[in-house]
C-alpha cells in the first residue's frame, strides 16, 4: 500500500523543512585557490577574507591537478578561481596554465596585484590556450570615496591601475560591482558605470553586478539575515531548483568540496572530500540560498 | 542512407542567404539538407523563409524561436543575461512574433526538438543548442573535450550537430566522436566579412566537415530591414560583418576577435 495514502501509517520522523536542489550536471568547478587569505579586508566580504584569515588554506598545484583529473572524468565544463586574492598564491600561473589545458578559466581578483608583468603573462596564456581565459576585477563604485569606504583607503587608484594594465596588455576584463554600490542595480546607475568604464579606457566595457550575501563581514556592515529570509517550508519547481547555481557547481577548498562558492564557512555545506561524493542533492537550508533563489544569483560570469 | 549532408544553422529571417545556401548545397549534390531551428528573428519578413524550406524538402527541427513562437511565450528564450542584449532580443522577438502568421506558428509547433540519423554506421544527433537544452550555448572556447565526451556519451551520439551561438566550429574528440557547430545563415560570423556560413558533412570512412561561406545580396537585406524599421544596430551588422548586439554572452576569446 502506498504509505502516503495510508491513514494508519506513522508520520514521517522528520518533516522536510527545506527544499533541495539536485545536481543536474557538474558543469562549473570553483577553486578557493588562495583560501581565505586576501591583501585587503572588504567590509562586505561574505567569507570575511583578510590578510589574517587562514580558515581555508592555499591550494597547491598538486591539489589542483588532482581535482582536475577528477573533474575531467565527470565532464566538467569550466573552472573558476577565487579567494581571497588568487594572485597571492605563488603557484597561480602554473595552476592557470595547467587548468587551461583542460577547459576555460575565469579568475576573480581584486586587481591590486595586476602588475604590467603579470598582465603580459596572462595575455600570453590567453593567446596560447585553445580555451577562454577571463579576468573579473572587483570594484565598489566609480569614485574613490565610494569604493575605498568598502575596500580600504587607496584601493580605488590601485584597482584602476590594475584594470589599465590588463587593458594595455590586450585583455578586456569583466568589472564586477556589488549592490553595496547603490547605483549598480538601477538602469541609470548601470549606464553611468558603463560610461565611467569607457572613460578609463575600456572601449568594450563588460559589467557584472553581484547581490550581497548578509553573512561574514557583510552581516556586521549593514545587517544580518532576518529569520524570515529562508526557503523554509517552500517548495521549488524543478525549473526553479535547476536554475540555482548549486544544481551545476561545486567548490573545492583546502578543506574539501563544498556546495557552492558562498557557503564555505558553513560546515554543513561541505559535501565530501572527493567530487564524486558530492553528486547528490543539497538541502537549501541557509539564508544565502534564499538570496540565490529570490534574486536569481549566479557567481558565474 | 545519404552520405553528403548539408546543415543549416539559424536563418534569422534571411531569405536571401537561405536561397544562396540552398543553391550552393544543390550544386554540390547533397543528399539531404537539415535546418537546425531559429528560422526567424533579427531579419525582415519571417514568413518568406518557410516556403523556401518546404519547397526544397529541408528537414527541420525547432530552435528556441520556434519553441517560443509556437507556444505563445513572452520572449525568445535566447538565454542572454545582459540587459542590453535582452533589450535587442525583445525587439527582435516582438517583430518576428507579430509578422509570423498563425499557420506557420502551427507548423513549427509540430516540429521535433531533436533528430537522430544513422549515417554510414554513425549515430548522428541534431539539436539546436545542446542535447541538454534547446538554448544552451556551445562555444568553441568553452566546450572542452571531456565535457563534450560526456555530453555525447550521455546522448548516445557519435556526431553532434548544433547551432545557436552564431559561430561555426568543429572539435574532434579522442574517442573518435565529433561535434559540429554549423554556424548560422542569418548573420555574419563577427569577423568583418559580410558572408554567412553553413556546414557540409561527408560521411565516408571518416566524417569530413567543410564550412561553406555563403555570399548573398546584403544590400537588399539591409534595405528591407531599414524599410521594416528594424534596429540600426542589426543593419550595421549585416553591412559590416561585425556583431553589435548579443555581445555580452560571448566568451572572452570569441569576444576578443570581434570589433565591439
Amino acid at each position: 500500500m502506498d504509505p502516503v495514502t495510508d491513514p494508519l501509517a506513522p508520520a514521517p520522523s522528520r518533516a522536510k523543512l527545506y527544499p533541495s536542489a539536485p545536481l543536474v550536471a557538474l558543469d562549473t568547478l570553483w577553486f578557493q585557490v588562495a583560501g581565505t587569505l586576501c591583501n585587503i579586508a572588504c567590509t562586505h566580504c561574505f567569507i570575511s577574507s583578510s590578510p589574517t584569515n587562514r580558515s581555508h588554506g592555499m591550494l597547491t598545484l598538486e591539489e589542483v591537478r588532482r581535482r582536475l583529473s577528477e573533474a575531467q572524468a565527470l565532464g566538467v565544463r569550466e573552472y573558476y578561481f577565487t579567494g581571497g586574492e588568487p594572485f597571492l598564491n605563488p603557484e597561480i600561473f602554473p595552476i592557470l596554465e595547467e587548468t587551461l589545458v583542460h577547459g576555460p578559466v575565469t579568475v576573480l581578483t581584486n586587481g591590486l596585484l595586476l602588475t604590467p608583468d603579470r598582465c603580459r603573462r596572462l595575455k600570453s596564456l590567453f593567446d596560447e590556450s585553445e580555451y577562454s581565459l577571463d579576468l573579473r576585477v572587483s570594484i565598489d563604485g566609480y569614485t574613490a570615496q565610494a569604493n575605498d569606504s568598502i575596500r580600504g583607503t587607496g584601493t580605488f587608484d590601485r584597482i584602476l591601475r590594475g584594470i589599465r594594465n590588463l587593458s594595455e596588455a590586450g585583455l578586456n576584463p569583466v568589472v564586477t560591482v556589488t549592490e553595496a554600490c547603490s547605483d549598480a542595480s538601477t538602469a541609470a546607475g548601470r549606464a553611468r558605470f558603463l560610461e565611467w568604464m569607457r572613460e578609463i579606457g575600456l572601449t568594450r566595457p563588460r559589467l557584472k553586478v553581484l547581490s550581497l550575501f548578509r553573512i561574514g563581514a557583510e552581516a556586521g556592515r549593514l545587517r544580518a539575515y532576518e529569520s524570515w529570509e529562508t526557503l523554509r517550508g517552500r517548495e521549488l519547481t524543478g525549473v526553479e531548483a535547476e536554475a540555482l547555481q548549486c544544481s551545476s557547481c561545486r567548490m573545492v577548498t583546502s578543506r574539501g568540496v563544498y556546495v557552492c562558492p558562498i557557503l564555505i564557512d558553513e560546515p554543513a555545506a561541505k559535501m565530501g572530500d572527493s567530487l564524486a561524493e558530492t553528486l547528490r542533492p543539497f538541502e537549501l537550508a541557509f539564508s544565502s540560498c534564499f538570496t540565490c533563489h529570490e534574486y536569481g544569483v549566479t557567481c558565474r560570469t | 542512407m545519404s552520405n553528403l549532408i548539408a546543415f543549416f544553422g539559424g536563418i534569422y529571417s534571411n531569405a536571401h542567404g537561405l536561397s544562396a545556401a540552398l543553391k550552393d548545397a544543390r550544386r554540390r549534390g547533397v543528399d539531404a539538407i537539415h535546418a537546425l531551428g531559429d528560422f526567424g528573428g533579427f531579419g525582415p519578413h519571417p514568413d518568406r523563409v518557410f516556403p523556401l524550406l518546404l519547397d526544397e524538402g529541408v528537414e527541420c527541427i525547432q530552435g528556441n524561436y520556434e519553441e517560443s513562437l509556437s507556444s505563445g511565450a513572452e520572449d525568445c528564450h535566447c538565454g542572454y543575461t545582459d540587459p542590453r542584449d535582452n533589450h535587442f532580443a525583445a525587439l527582435s522577438y516582438a517583430y518576428t512574433s507579430e509578422k509570423t502568421s498563425f499557420e506557420w506558428k502551427r507548423w513549427m509547433a509540430g516540429l521535433p526538438k531533436t533528430r537522430r540519423l544513422e549515417v554510414g554506421g554513425r549515430k548522428v544527433l541534431l539539436v539546436h543548442g545542446s542535447p541538454r537544452r534547446i538554448n544552451e550555448f556551445l562555444w568553441e572556447s568553452t566546450s572542452p573535450v571531456s565535457f563534450l565526451e560526456k555530453l555525447l556519451a550521455d546522448a548516445d551520439a557519435d556526431v553532434l550537430v548544433c547551432t545557436h551561438t552564431g559561430l561555426h566550429w568543429q572539435r574532434r574528440l579522442p574517442s573518435g566522436r565529433l561535434v559540429v557547430n554549423a554556424g548560422v545563415l542569418g548573420r555574419p560570423a563577427n569577423d568583418g566579412r559580410t558572408n554567412v556560413w553553413y556546414a557540409v558533412a561527408e560521411f565516408g570512412r571518416d566524417v569530413r566537415v567543410e564550412f561553406v561561406p555563403v555570399v548573398f545580396d546584403t544590400d537588399r537585406l539591409a534595405r528591407e530591414m531599414t524599410d521594416e524599421r528594424l534596429p540600426d544596430e542589426f543593419i550595421e551588422t549585416v553591412r559590416t560583418g561585425w556583431w553589435t548586439t548579443c555581445l555580452e554572452i560571448l566568451p572572452a576569446k570569441e569576444r576578443a576577435r570581434g570589433k565591439h
